[in-house]
């Protein structure tokens, strides 16, 4: 995309731009590998973001919640991705459910692995309101506008993505490694237990 | 036997239970976020400031 670029760019601005968006790289990468799954497909999407961001700094008010802005950037791009290819996220979602077993956590626990899994088994809507507001940090209100949609529908998909994720961890649906059902929940409880306890 | 202080024990547990999940969660994300940013990333912004300047 060349577009016209003859404002002025003030270097200083840019600068502060620069350094605000690369703060936020790890941020981009998170929100683009829970919505992909597999984690090469994933940075190439926050590339894209992080550059279309970059490109679009202009119309940025500095001040206002950059994170927002670049996430509400990455989400446009990951759908529009995604209409033009539909049949990419069937596959992008056997490669999540192989990928992301395979964490370069040395301990990371069977828990999280099946966290991963049943977060991956969610509608698409669902699994962003969950994340942007129980993980990624955002209000409702900040949620709905990077969403595009209104707060109370940010606030009924994160509740109907709780209750959904609950359900699947407690059944066991995901069934990897014919772990019991419900070992996933278990294992939860006692690692939240554990960390209360080393408060 | 003793009550809990809320109505229902099993609210108590739901409850619970959700926030487990959501330590889970925030921790998922946290670990992504820790991780180091491939250079790929930087490279990338820096050719597209290079390109800029080299336009204007």
């Amino acid at each position: 995309m060349a577009a016209a670029r003859s404002e002025h760019t003030d270097p200083k601005r840019d600068e502060a731009f620069r350094r605000e968006l690369v703060g936020l790289i790890p941020h981009l990468r998170a929100f683009a590998r829970t919505l992909c799954g597999d984690p090469t497909a994933a940075d190439d999407l926050a590339q894209d973001a992080m550059l279309k961001a970059w490109d679009a700094r202009q119309s940025f008010e500095m001040g206002t919640n950059m994170k927002a802005w670049t996430f509400m950037i990455l989400r446009n791009q990951f759908y529009s991705e995604k209409r033009r290819s539909w049949r990419q996220s069937q596959l992008d979602q056997e490669a999540a459910e192989r990928t992301l077993v395979a964490v370069d956590d040395p301990e990371a626990p069977v828990a999280l692995d099946e966290l991963r899994q049943g977060l991956g088994m969610l509608p698409i809507e669902q699994r962003e309101a969950l994340i942007l507001v129980g993980a990624g940090g955002f209000a409702y209100e900040e949620a709905a506008a990077i969403c595009d949609c209104a707060v109370g529908t940010v606030k009924s998909r994160v509740s109907r993505a709780r209750r959904a994720l609950q359900g699947i961890l407690e059944s066991g649906q995901y069934r990897r490694d014919g772990s019991a059902a419900g070992e996933a929940m278990a294992s939860i409880l006692a690692h939240a237990e554990r960390l209360s306890q080393a408060k | 036997m003793r009550r809990s202080r809320s109505k229902s024990p099993s609210l108590d547990e739901a409850r619970l239970r959700q926030q487990a999940i959501g330590v889970r969660l925030r921790q998922m994300f946290d670990e992504v976020v820790s991780e180091p940013v491939p250079d790929e990333f930087l490279q990338i912004l820096r050719k597209a400031d290079e390109k800029r300047s080299g336009e204007a």
